[in-house]
């Protein structure tokens, strides 16, 4: 078994979003697996509240405490706000519009797909998540 | 008492013929291969959430479907979840009637729902019943001092 030292900072942290507590816990595995650090988010709301994106929250250059984060992953279809919604907020954000956001979704509408692209998507993943969609994933993420 | 050689064998087989016959897809494979020394009961924890919240969702359902008006729009979010958590644990048959399930749900088809509701809760409990099975053939293998086979 080998192990590997990261530094803080090597280790990317992936904020998890989805409602679907049973999803939550298979992402937050599949990510921890290829090594990333996770936080979990039950919905677009508490992503956002975490993001410092909600009004009123003061944005500073650094994201604030620490929550830097390296990739967005989220789930479509969401009670509230959509994933698709939360993508609009981060690429309308100065401090986070650089930051990849992943959409996910079980259901395969090209319009859906495409309408996410379009916003500024890294990429679709199709529900359910296997190791290998997070490994491709991971292997981007290390070219950052 | 079997020995764990034949355990092994119980266990290959019994993992095969749930594939085989549709119970479980590649999924469930998937939550295997990320059981770990780190997390030796990933696969235990994930697929006990996946009855707590499956059980729940049926008790919305069957509440939801009582009512003298339905809505259909709440109904089809609890379906949508039902489908979504069984996808994801490879519990394939369920994931295929919510399907059905959804398009009754979009013709605000009161029969069909009740009907659904019927079929996904009988596909449910065999489900569970097969992989209740299964972890028990695991304990068995375990407390016999073997290994749980991969399967490919």
């Amino acid at each position: 078994m080998s192990i590997e030292y990261f530094e803080e900072e090597d280790v990317p942290h992936v904020l998890a979003v989805d409602d679907n507590l049973i999803d939550r816990k298979l992402v937050e595995k599949l990510l921890k697996t290829s090594s990333c650090r996770v936080t979990t988010a039950e919905n677009a709301m508490r992503a956002m509240e975490y993001l410092g994106l909600k009004e009123n929250q003061q944005q500073n250059h650094l994201n604030g405490n620490g929550r830097k984060v390296n990739m967005i992953i989220t789930d479509y279809c969401m009670p509230g706000m959509t994933g698709y919604e939360l993508l609009q907020k981060i690429k309308e954000s100065a401090v986070l519009k650089d930051v990849p956001v992943v959409i996910m979704s079980s259901e395969n509408i090209p319009n859906r797909i495409n309408e996410c692209l379009e916003k500024g998507a890294e990429r679709f993943i199709l529900k359910p998540v296997k190791l290998a969609d997070v490994k491709k994933l991971r292997r981007q993420l290390t070219k950052c | 008492m079997a020995s764990v050689p034949q355990l092994q064998r119980q266990f290959i087989e019994y993992t095969t013929s749930l594939h085989n016959e549709g119970y479980l897809d590649d999924q469930f494979s998937q939550l295997q291969k990320l059981q770990d020394e780190s997390n030796p009961d990933f696969v235990v924890e994930v697929v006990s959430l996946y009855f707590e919240d499956s059980e729940k969702l049926l008790n919305n359902l069957a509440t939801a479907l009582q009512q003298k008006s339905v809505d259909y729009k709440q109904v089809d979010s609890h379906v949508h979840q039902f489908k979504g958590s069984s996808s994801s644990i490879g519990a394939q048959r369920v994931a295929s009637v919510c399907v059905h399930f959804r398009n009754f749900c979009e013709e605000k088809n009161l029969e069909g729902c009740l009907r659904c509701l019927q079929q996904v809760k009988q596909e449910y409990i065999l489900v569970r019943n097969k992989l209740e099975a299964l972890f028990g053939l695991e304990q068995q293998i375990l407390q016999a001092g073997g290994s749980i086979p991969m399967m490919e």
